[in-house]
């Protein structure tokens, strides 16, 4: 007590220079908090998670259930297939049919994928391929596109625009769907509105402001495998044509996994806004994108979705399986907690 | 028109003619040459005087810099890495990014130098431009200039209390004696005053144009070769005191000063932790290079599968593809580069901010604080704080580390006749119970004359050593300053009439009593300063305020320590109150010498009180105090004399011929004098008793006398040395005029030698000091410092060996031993002193190892502790240490309890701990407080100097000063426990959280053909390892708390953790090495299952990995941390906040920034997903199970609950897998039959 006084007597004289100043922080003694387990608060806290979770999982795993999917592979490695002829040589515009038949009302708003395997959209060099100084419509980088774009940067001397792997290997198949009503075809509206991302079709991609267009594209050349100048992607609609072309931005936005599908229209139009009602169908193909040279397929899906996107059942399921663990958990842990720690207790 | 030269000797190989040469420098005055061209100087040659100390100067500071860094293998490694990325055929990412890491830590590794190189410019330039007075021929007088003016050659004057600016040869002084009084704090800290001499024979004028007619040579007119010494250079940095002016000729000047050739830079040692952390990091490399084969193999089958060219497969300008196995090489550097933080860059900058932050809190802590000095704990070395934490075994010094250093004289005994001063003991005693009021009020009036002192010599001499700040501070501290209560003796009663009856009887000439006490206060080297001086001494607080009136100074003395009379009133001191008065009393100056008036009468009080007595070591001090006590007061003392008043009242001026200084292998001192009345030549010696016996001769009538009374006072220093004294041998010889013009000759000889000077001197003080006679001996008391038994208690606890090496006879070892519980009663103390031969020691050795052996081996003993302590003198250790020896002898030293080395050298110090830390690979520790420390704190692993009256060689040389022994508890227990694990957890998890974010990416080279594909923009992963995860790390390094202070202080067992291998070893860094796989394989393939087939781009698929992963580092590291303090949340919720922040205002901001990678508003849209939540939180909870698990299983319960839940998760655990591996079957099938070939037709 004595010393106590003396030290601050000593302090209001200020005669200890060095003195460290003694506060809470200077002397680690700042007010912590520490989490201490104990079965009070583990048990209830394992019992709650886990229930939550199950809670969860179960609502993951209805709404991936409720939803329907349909895949159909059209390859036509098979020599059953329909599409197997197109394979065979290199007939440019071959086109093969497939038919299918749902056998419920598939609901609507259904969605249109097309999907590849096998397909490395994420390989490196693959990636980098491309200029996006060309894609946001600056016309300066159509003369001399990025170097990036190597090899496809270049053809006979003249620019590729747009330059690039990516660009160049743009998925060309075209899909028809028909419904069979009494024998006869009846085309199956699609709607390939809004299928990229809004930021992709007003943000990041720009057509160069030129009307007509085509005349940005002067003594450009087009990719070497396109059949047809960006400008000409879709001439009946100039908000879908050159670099804002829906189908373009889907597959400029590359996809993470070898094994993907990609958006292709949706189909809410018409006596199809409920979705494809039970019935015969027919898909017309024109098959032009080449897959067994890397031993890829091809499919396309039809798909409605929820607000978990499509069918996946994988996370419900984690979720229930983790949420039982910890019930269980919760409820072994309670027995041996009963049965070592209360008779001590007493 | 004159050439005055003067040849310096420098230290070197003499028989190196050519070094000789350089070493050797004639010296020209600069005055003749005074205003002309700088070519014509003669000394233009040596180095001028203005110093720079700083590496850079801003114009080259870049260059210099990079320079400098890239000496550092990592950043070497690191550049490279990044050099291959700008190789086309390899590169990972754009070229520019790969550098950013590597830039912002060499940009701040830069910031930090020239910080520091700026603050070592500023403090040469406050140097440079100091004022000092050179000598001016033109002005013909002494001119103000600044001290990078001064040349060598010129000559300076130096007035009192102003800092030597060179090396000076000191030529003339104000002093009558031609001495000049110099304090060296500001070199070694020593702020005892020493004496440097003039030049002799040169100058006895200030007339300085003498000089020049003079020949100023060292070969005087008569070709008398004059040594001039170190005791006539004054050294640059020191103070000039108690001497008006003086003034000296620069020899060296600047960089070549002895000062500045001194100054190494701060020292650089190498922690244990950070030796295992580089085999680590060798770890990492191996596990990079094999990553990375498996992605460059990996990207080989890849292409080799690939049977024709798909479209996605780039080639090159040309349209040609590089075979499979040249780029599955050219892949092996892209892996490099993708995967290169697995080596952790930014950890050697980490563990570098946690040191600091350590030692800041080291540094602050009040319970390191001594308010008796004000000052705090010193860290000298910044890179070994953790090795605080492993500590294995302790070597501590005796003097002035266990004990206090505060020498009280005790007991003497003179002419065999002990004189056992009971009054003293009593008094002592009394003392103590209120010693703690005490020294807060001495500490409280010398901190304010401490203070004042402070404020006048506010020279920027704190600056003139660079990186310690705390320099100017601490010497102040360190004075060696002496309380009156510990000073004064209360007289022998018997002793005094004995020596007033010798007085009358032989008029007190050659009396041995009177010889006695005249030994006591001449054969020393205290020097008396007048408290009136300038100089303000610390010593007593009586000397600040000096008035002749006993009654005024009491009230001044009560008005200052009015707490100091609160104590007394308290009724619990009741007790004490008439020896507070006699205190009281004697801190007017006026000694309690009532019991006695003759020796009152023979000396007024005022008189008394006026002295006060500079001492090298306190035991000189406590001598001098006690001789004054019976009267014989040494009032002043020059090179050449002695003055001392006797009893008797008159002053009797003794001429010193020599002083033969104490050395360590001569173990005593001598002062010779002619007696002022008889005029014979007396030799004085004092010494340790050994040192003595041997030379005692049989001056007095041959008869058995003599021997009776040296056996007698060996008998009363083995009683003494009992007690824990320290006892010293006091002896006269009377040297015969002959005997001492023989002696005078081979002396000067040996002063003027140049080469073997040492020895040669040592050789003639040996000469002289034979056929001694002994007076008697005096016992001095050292009393344990406050704390020294619980602290020694705790550190044994803690797993901590202690051994105490010292110098004193075995019996005061031993003594000490059990005051300071190192020994115990009962204790086995296997006791191996004064063995002479090697035969012994063997055979010694050998039997008590076999008992030791046998003692462990009995199954009775296997419970109780080690109770064996060993006793070894320096002797023996010289055997035992012999390379045939020394694995027997630690063999039995590992299985003692504590080891008591007495009598043994500094060099048998540092082997000792040399041979401990080498052969038993343990962690060591040395403390000591004196330069006989130096080389044992050096050596061990970690060097702690105490900061006591002994001078500050052993602090300069520690890697942490403290002021108290008991200090070592809470340095050791607590912060080298904190720092150690701290550090070690910070590491492990460094390494983990790298290895985790980088195995993300390793297993997406799974599924992007292993061609280094990043599903992570790039700048976000540089910012996740740079900003987002760095700053929690350092905070955990820098202030978790795994256990509270006071239960570490509490339970020393805990330290045990450190000791060893610590907590940072080879199981808990793979440990967390497999837990980061563990995790990243969950972060990873939870969201490749959730996304598995659908239309997610990379980017997409990336940012709930990007994510997740930094909730499971962030979470992994809030399960490490055991104490959430404001500082946790803040820094943990910082970095959540601040990745999110940063991340969205990039993607928003970012079109086309950064082609080709573009995160454009990719989080903003996951953000919109519920998808993404639930991604993150299921697999962060996933992968941190098993670290909860691991938590749960130290859960605080009973005993058998804790056992029953690790298998209640590995059963739950194994469910859990099954059942996955269940669902996932059943997916997998199910997603088979969604799959329709053409013709086959479902219904859904």
């Amino acid at each position: 007590m004595n010393m106590r006084f003396y030290r601050t007597t000593m302090k209001e004289e200020g005669n200890s220079a060095n003195r460290p100043s003694n506060t809470a922080f200077t002397q680690q003694r700042l007010p912590a908090w520490q989490p201490m387990l104990s079965a009070g608060v583990v048990i209830p806290g394992f019992l709650l998670i886990g229930l939550a979770f199950i809670g969860i999982g179960v609502g993951l795993l209805i709404t991936s259930r409720s939803i329907q999917v349909l895949e159909l592979d059209y390859t036509g490695t098979e020599t059953s297939s329909p599409c197997y002829q197109c394979t065979m040589s290199n007939q440019s515009n071959c086109v093969c049919k497939l038919s299918f038949s749902i056998g419920t009302l598939f609901k609507g708003p259904v969605f249109f994928y097309y999907g590849l395997t096998n397909y490395f959209q994420n390989q490196r060099k693959y990636g980098v391929s491309k200029d996006f100084n060309q894609l946001i419509g600056d016309v300066s980088y159509f003369k001399s596109p990025s170097s990036d774009c190597q090899p496809y940067q270049r053809v006979n001397g003249k620019p590729i625009v747009p330059c690039g792997a990516i660009a160049n290997s743009m998925f060309n198949d075209t899909f028809k769907l028909y419904q069979i009503i009494n024998g006869k075809e009846e085309l199956v509206p699609f709607d390939g509105k809004g299928i990229a991302w809004w930021t992709d079709y007003n943000i990041k991609y720009r057509n160069p402001d030129y009307t007509p267009l085509k005349n940005a594209f002067n003594d450009t050349e087009k990719p070497v495998f396109w059949t047809k100048p960006a400008y000409e992607l879709d001439t009946s609609d100039a908000s879908n044509n050159g670099f804002i072309n829906q189908d373009f931005l889907v597959w400029m936005r590359r996809a993470a996994l070898p094994n993907f599908r990609k958006l292709y229209r949706r189909i809410t139009e018409g006596n199809y806004k409920d979705g494809l009602p039970a019935g015969n169908y027919s898909l017309e193909i024109s098959y032009n994108y080449p897959v067994i040279s890397f031993e890829g397929t091809k499919k396309v899906t039809f798909s409605n979705v929820s607000w978990m996107g499509g069918q996946n059942e994988f996370l419900g399921i984690a979720y229930l399986v983790i949420g039982s663990m910890c019930v269980v958990m919760s409820v072994v842990m309670l027995i041996v907690y009963a049965k070592f720690r209360f008779p001590e207790e007493d | 028109e004159c050439n005055n030269t003067c040849q310096c000797e420098g230290a070197g190989p003499p028989q190196l003619q050519k070094a000789r040469e350089k070493e050797l420098r004639s010296l020209v005055s600069n005055l003749p040459f005074e205003g002309l061209g700088k070519s014509k100087q003669p000394n233009r040659f040596f180095k001028p005087n203005a110093i720079k100390t700083n590496k850079y100067t801003p114009l080259f500071f870049i260059p210099m810099n990079l320079y400098e860094q890239f000496h550092r293998l990592a950043n070497v490694y690191f550049v490279g890495l990044a050099i291959l990325n700008f190789i086309p055929v390899v590169n990972a990412f754009q070229p520019e990014v790969a550098l950013i890491p590597i830039c912002v830590i060499m940009f701040l590794t830069a910031l930090k130098d020239g910080w520091e190189d700026f603050r070592r410019y500023q403090s040469d330039k406050k140097l440079n431009n100091m004022p000092c007075l050179i000598y001016s021929r033109a002005a013909k007088h002494y001119i103000e200039r600044r001290w990078k003016d001064v040349r060598v050659g010129d000559f300076v004057k130096v007035v009192c209390n102003e800092t030597v600016p060179a090396d000076l040869l000191l030529l003339h002084t104000s002093d009558p004696n031609n001495v000049c009084h110099i304090e060296t704090s500001n070199l070694d800290g020593e702020t005892n005053l020493k004496q440097r001499n003039a030049l002799p024979g040169l100058c006895t004028s200030l007339n300085v144009k003498r000089f020049l007619t003079f020949s100023r040579n060292r070969e005087k007119p008569d070709k008398e070769k004059t040594g001039a010494g170190i005791e006539s250079l004054l050294l640059r940095g020191c103070t000039v005191r108690n001497t008006e002016h003086a003034i000296g000729f620069v020899v060296y000047a600047g960089h070549e000063t002895k000062s500045m050739l001194n100054n190494n830079g701060p020292r650089y040692k190498r922690s244990k932790l950070e030796r295992r952390l580089n085999v680590d990091v060798f770890f990492c490399v191996l596990l990079l290079f094999i990553m990375c084969l498996i992605g460059s193999l990996g990207h080989y089958l890849w292409l080799k599968n690939l049977s024709d060219v798909p479209s996605f497969l780039v080639s090159d300008s040309k349209g040609h593809l590089d075979s499979p196995s040249l780029s599955s090489f050219y892949m092996f550097f892209t892996m490099i580069i993708l995967l290169q933080i697995l080596i952790p860059i930014s950890l050697y900058v980490s563990v570098e901010l946690v040191k600091i932050g350590q030692i800041f809190f080291i540094l602050t802590d009040v319970d390191l604080y001594d308010e008796e000095t004000d000052s705090r704990v010193q860290c000298r070395s910044l890179n070994i704080t953790e090795d605080l934490g492993q500590i294995e075994y302790i070597f501590s010094d005796k003097t002035g580390t266990l004990t206090e250093n505060k020498m009280v004289f005790r007991r003497c005994s003179i002419m065999g006749k002990d004189y056992p001063h009971k009054e003293n003991a009593n008094h002592l005693a009394l003392l103590e119970e209120t010693e703690s009021e005490e020294n807060v009020i001495f500490s409280q009036s010398s901190l304010s004359s401490q203070a004042s002192r402070f404020d006048e010599d506010s020279s920027p001499v704190d600056t003139h050593r660079h990186g310690s700040r705390h320099r100017s501070k601490m010497a102040v501290n360190l004075i060696a300053f002496l309380h009156h209560q510990e000073t004064q003796v209360i007289p022998d009663e018997k002793l005094l009439q004995q020596i007033s009856r010798s007085e009358r009887s032989s008029s007190g000439i050659s009396d041995p009593y009177m010889d006695f006490f005249l030994a006591l206060a001449i054969c020393n080297s205290v020097v008396v300063s007048m408290a009136t001086t300038q100089r303000q001494r610390v010593s007593s607080p009586l000397h600040s305020q000096k008035t002749n009136n006993p009654l005024e100074s009491l009230s001044v003395l009560a008005k200052r320590t009015g707490s100091f009379w609160k104590v007394f009133d308290s009724p619990k001191q009741n007790g004490s109150s008439t020896s507070a008065h006699k205190r009281s009393d004697d801190a007017n100056g006026v000694q309690p010498r009532a019991l006695d008036p003759m020796t009152l009468s023979a000396r007024p009080a005022a008189a008394s009180g006026d002295v006060c007595y500079e001492a090298e070591s306190p035991d000189e001090a406590a001598l001098v105090y006690a001789a004054k006590t019976y009267g014989f007061t040494l009032l002043a003392r020059t090179p050449n004399s002695v003055t001392v008043r006797v009893p008797s009242g008159e002053e009797l001026v003794f001429e010193v011929l020599d002083t033969l200084a104490f050395d360590s292998n001569r173990k005593r001192m001598s002062v010779l004098v002619r007696h002022p009345i008889t005029g014979e030549y007396v030799l004085y010696t004092k010494g340790a008793d050994y040192a003595i016996m041997e030379l005692l001769g049989t001056p007095y009538a041959g008869d058995g006398q003599q021997k009776k009374i040296a056996a007698d006072t060996q008998y009363h220093l083995d009683c003494y040395a009992k007690d824990g004294l320290r006892t010293l041998c006091i002896t006269k010889k009377i040297v015969s005029s002959r005997e001492y013009q023989s002696w005078l000759a081979d002396r000067k000889k040996a002063l003027a030698a140049i080469d073997g000077r040492e020895e040669l001197m040592m050789a003639s003080a040996v000469q002289l000091e034979t056929e001694l006679t002994m007076l008697g001996a005096t016992g001095i008391e050292d009393r344990l410092q406050e704390s020294v038994p619980d602290t020694i208690t705790a550190l044994r606890e803690a797993g901590i060996k202690v051994w105490v090496l010292t110098g004193d006879k075995p019996e005061t070892a031993l003594n000490i031993g059990y005051a300071c519980r190192l020994l115990e009663e009962g204790d086995l103390v296997i006791n191996m002193t004064s063995v002479v031969f090697q035969v012994t020691c063997v055979s010694i050795l050998d039997c008590t190892l076999e008992e030791v052996r046998r003692y462990h081996e009995d199954p009775r003993n296997v419970d109780t502790t080690q109770k064996i302590s060993l006793m070894i003198d320096g002797d023996t250790l010289a055997i035992a240490l012999s390379p045939d020896l020394q694995d027997r002898f630690l063999e039995l030293a590992k299985r003692c309890r504590s080891v008591l080395c007495c009598r043994v050298t500094p060099l048998q110090k540092s082997r000792v701990v040399k041979l401990v830390r080498d052969k038993l690979k343990v962690m060591t520790l040395a403390v000591g407080d004196g330069a006989n420390d130096v080389n044992m704190i050096q050596v061990a692993d970690v060097g702690i100097g105490i900061s006591g009256q002994e001078g500050m060689q052993a602090v300069m040389a520690s890697d942490f000063a403290i002021t108290r022994f008991k200090h070592l508890k809470k340095l050791l227990l607590v912060h080298g426990h904190w720092c150690h694990t701290r550090l070690a957890n910070m590491i492990i998890y460094f390494f983990y959280k790298n290895a985790a974010y980088v195995n993300l990416l390793f297993w997406y080279q799974f599924y992007c053909g292993f061609s280094g594909t990043a599903m992570i923009d790039y700048w976000l992963m540089i910012f996740f390892n740079l900003f987002f995860t760095s700053t929690p790390p350092i905070m955990f390094g820098i202030m978790d708390k795994d256990v509270s202070a006071e239960m570490l202080m509490g339970v020393p067992e805990l330290y045990r953790t450190g000791q060893g291998s610590g907590e940072y070893n080879f199981r808990t860094f793979w440990i967390s090495m497999l837990d980061a796989f563990y995790q990243s394989l969950v972060c990873f393939f939870v969201p490749y299952l959730a996304y598995q087939g659908s239309d997610v781009d990379i980017f997409t698929f990336g940012t709930p990995l990007n994510t997740s992963s930094l909730f499971i580092i962030l979470l992994h590291l809030g399960i490490e941390i055991k104490s959430w303090t404001v500082v946790h949340w803040i820094i943990m919720l910082g970095s959540v906040a601040l990745y999110f922040i940063v991340t969205l205002a990039y993607s928003a901001i970012c079109v086309t920034c950064n082609p080709p990678s573009n995160p454009y508003w990719i989080l903003q849209n996951q953000m919109a997903d519920p998808m993404f939540y639930l991604i993150c939180i299921i697999s962060t909870v996933v992968a941190l199970l098993p670290r909860i698990a691991r938590d749960l299983s130290e859960l605080k319960s009973t005993p058998s609950f804790k056992y029953c839940l690790p298998f209640v998760f590995l059963s739950s655990f194994l469910i859990q897998i099954h059942i996955q591996a269940l669902c996932i079957r059943q997916f997998l099938y199910k997603g088979n039959t969604k799959t329709l070939y053409i013709h086959q037709t479902t219904h859904e």
